[in-house]
């Protein structure tokens, strides 16, 4: 009985943990998916794909990709051979040294990205003057202040990574490489590279995926090249649409994507490895075509399923119309604003009616007006009427109808702010 | 056979801070010969192989291959190829890169490297392996990998470094023979290291035994095995008795050596040692186990040995009997299994006997760690 309430337990456990760890994203990716035009799940409007072409119109979020992509590119190719460096120089150094080494090495991590940006920024800014040159030259140009700003930490990272690796590195081998005639230069490239390989391409992910997430170090450097980071920041103070939840879905799905990819690649190798031992040097050429792909690789189902769930997905939203559903919607919120406005409206009346009667009475009266009540989670003390008072009532009439159904009421929906959209 | 390129060190010290590996070896190898350096772990034999093979620099004196001096030489371009001791295969590799690296190195066609790789892996009885990687070979596959790989090259010498310490018993002899094969197939210099005194016998025209350093004696397994120079080489190499003493009378080439409990017994002077072991001399006389032979009740004399059998035991080709010996040290007989019958002779005293030329006396010196 002790027994079966600990595993119940952990299941729950196990529940919570997982809600915690993926709930947010799974909301965030369903309200791209959601008409109403602030990021919320409920109440539910219609199937929708037009934030994704909302997204892919917006130039400063595809400008900001770019940039990312750029800036991450060439992050990756700073860092991963500035870690090789620092990894083989760690492996190679005195003994003696070798910790206070690590500490300077390893210190740029622990240094608040924050500082990074700003000294990275400074130190650039004062070698272009020393340099004579001006604010357009390529020192103070903002990809290369990024690039090396984010790979001043980024750097250490991948040498952690590809530390790891070196240290499992036979040193025997490069001596047997340069015993047999090899160079230097032809034993880093033929055996200790082609050993570092795995570890090098995980530096290497673990350096764009840095990079393309990093805020407070590029917040200082990018100068007029903003990656995507800087530019969601930038679009978030004025507001948020549901075309940034689709980003979030794309980013989520290829992450997905990707890693059940590398999951079925390294199931196949093992498999074939597998394979292998247990095949004599004849049967080998044909057997290792021959293992299904699929065979005893969850991996590779999961992978296809997903590829299957894309392409329907795809196909749905390049078929799907939701402009009915949407304009059902309308219609509806139209009513329901007029109602509202209609209730409003007598509230009004009998408010003023009532204040006559005050006045006429005592002559002073008080402006506590009784709120427009809705249903609300937070009693719509954010929505924009509530702080509008009287002025709003007669414009919102006939322009878009305020959606305040939601649990900010709006507070963050661009068309309360500014009505360009 | 070809001649084959030698290797000389001359005054060869080498010295890590305070520490000195290597003390003054002269060594002069022939070549085409199967020479082995043998001592225990730590005598610097490793060390010298390194300095042959460049990965360090003597700190006085020479190595020379072919007569040239290789100072400032590097390994990789010294007429030499070296088998580590953990082979070093590159295990990314498929077994016909490994063999054929060198040739990668000098820019030789995919065709041409698959072709030396087959004939190499036809030499090292590896047929169609050449597409596996070492990690699917057994052991004693690897082993022969690792030859053809440093063969491939055409080295002048081949240095092996305790090649076959990772193998099973069975599959080292079996190596053993192979690799004294390849070598006289190929005709070319093999410098072996090994701390096992059985692979060093068995393969080299030459050893050289060390210890701390030093290389005690230099000669061919038969002389080291009967005629070692000092008590350090008579007791690393192969099993051995010893008797402490002081020299009493020497008469040519023999000694009369005063023992503390087995009384005087006569021994012959050791070739190295002859005419300078002096009467009143400490010394120390060497007996194999399998040179004595029991001899009948109550005889005595210089060739005699009485002793209290402490325990035996039966190891199947031979019987071996454990008497009290001189120094604490026990002394072990071991008779042929010939089909005689043998007595229980726990407890009791029996006589040994030996003879005089059986019997090697050096002077008196530290022995090998058992």
């Amino acid at each position: 009985m002790n027994n079966s309430f600990l595993r119940v337990s952990i299941w729950v456990y196990l529940v919570i943990f997982f809600l915690y760890l993926l709930g947010p994203l799974v909301i965030m990716s369903v309200t791209a998916f959601n008409s109403s035009a602030f990021p919320r799940m409920t109440p539910w409007e219609c199937l929708t794909f037009q934030w994704f072409g909302e997204l892919f119109q917006d130039q400063r979020i595809l400008n900001g990709i770019k940039n990312s992509l750029i800036i991450g590119a060439g992050t990756v190719v700073l860092s991963v051979a500035m870690g090789l460096a620092g990894a083989l120089m760690l492996t190679q150094i005195w003994p003696k040294l070798r910790a206070t080494y690590y500490t300077v090495i390893i210190a740029p991590i622990l240094i608040p990205g924050v500082v990074l940006g700003i000294s990275t920024l400074v130190f650039w800014d004062r070698i272009n003057r020393m340099l004579g040159l001006g604010a357009d030259s390529f020192l103070s140009n903002g990809i290369f202040l990024t690039v090396i700003g984010q790979s001043t930490f980024i750097a250490s990272y991948c040498m952690l990574v590809l530390v790891a690796r070196l240290q499992r590195y036979d040193v025997a081998l490069t001596e047997a490489a340069l015993d047999l005639g090899a160079t230097h230069a032809q034993a880093f490239r033929k055996i200790l590279l082609p050993f570092m390989r795995p570890a090098i391409a995980s530096a290497a992910v673990l350096a764009f995926l840095a990079s393309f997430e990093n805020y407070n170090t590029t917040t200082f450097t990018f100068g007029e090249y903003p990656t995507l980071t800087i530019e969601l920041a930038q679009k978030v103070r004025y507001g948020i649409t549901p075309a940034i939840s689709a980003l979030a879905f794309l980013i989520v799905a290829l992450t997905v994507f990707f890693a059940l990819l590398n999951e079925a690649k390294l199931k196949r190798q093992e498999l074939v490895a597998a394979a292998r031992k247990k095949a004599t040097v004849e049967e080998l050429a044909g057997k290792i075509k021959l293992p299904s792909f699929f065979s005893g690789n969850m991996a590779a189902v999961l992978l296809v399923v997903f590829a299957v769930a894309t392409i329907t997905v795809v196909g749905t939203a390049t078929a799907y119309n939701p402009g009915q559903c949407i304009a059902n919607v309308k219609e509806q919120k139209r009513l329901e604003a007029e109602q509202r406005i209609q209730e409003l409206r007598k509230q009004r009346e009998e408010q003023r009616k009532k204040r006559e009667a005050e006045e006429a009475e005592q002559g002073g009266a008080q402006q506590s007006a009784p709120k427009p009540s809705n249903n609300s989670g937070f009693g719509n003390v954010f929505a924009p009427n509530s702080l509008g008072g009287d002025a709003e009532e007669e414009g919102s009439d006939s322009e878009t109808p305020p959606s305040n159904n939601g649990g900010f009421g709006g507070a963050f929906d661009p068309n309360s702010l500014q009505s360009d959209q | 056979m070809s001649a084959g390129v030698g290797v000389d060190l001359e005054n060869l010290w080498i010295r890590f801070g305070d520490f000195v590996a290597v003390r003054d070896a002269n060594v002069n190898i022939n070549g085409g010969d199967f020479f082995s350096f043998l001592g225990p772990s730590g005598c610097g034999k490793t060390t010298i192989l390194r300095a042959v093979s460049g990965f360090l620099d003597p700190s006085e004196g020479k190595v020379l291959i072919g007569g040239n001096d290789m100072r400032g030489i590097g390994p990789n371009k010294r007429p030499t190829a070296l088998i580590f001791q953990n082979l070093a295969l590159f295990p990314l590799m498929k077994v016909w890169e490994n063999i054929t690296f060198s040739l990668e190195i000098k820019g030789a066609s995919t065709a041409e490297r698959r072709k030396r790789a087959d004939e190499l892996l036809d030499m090292i009885a590896l047929p169609g392996q050449g597409d596996k990687l070492p990690s699917e070979l057994s052991g004693g596959q690897r082993q022969r990998v690792a030859i053809a790989r440093a063969l491939c090259a055409e080295p002048d010498v081949l240095l092996l470094d305790e090649p076959l310490s990772a193998l099973d018993l069975k599959l080292r002899q079996h190596m053993r023979t192979e690799l004294r094969e390849i070598q006289q197939r190929v005709g070319i210099t093999f410098i072996y290291i090994t701390h096992d005194q059985g692979e060093a016998l068995t393969m080299s025209d030459n050893i050289a035994v060390m210890r701390a350093g030093v290389i005690d004696q230099i000669a061919d397994g038969k002389t080291i095995y009967n005629d070692p120079n000092t008590a350090f080489a008579a007791s690393f190499v192969g099993e051995n008795n010893v008797f402490r003493g002081k020299i009493k009378q020497v008469m040519g080439n023999e000694a009369l050596i005063a023992t503390n409990r087995s009384g005087d017994l006569v021994a012959r002077i050791s070739t190295a040692n002859q005419g300078k072991l002096k009467e009143g001399d400490d010394a120390m006389m060497f007996i194999r186990p399998e040179a004595f032979a029991i001899a009948p009740d109550g005889a005595s004399g210089d060739h005699f040995v009485t002793a209290r059998v402490t325990h035996e035991e039966f190891e199947g080709n031979v019987f071996n009997i454990f008497t009290e010996g001189d120094g604490g040290k026990e002394i072990k007989v071991s008779l042929p299994n010939l089909g005689q019958s043998f007595e229980d002779h726990t407890g009791q005293n029996i006589t040994l006997e030996y003879e005089t030329r059986n019997a090697v006396l050096v002077p008196a010196g530290e022995l090998a760690a058992e």
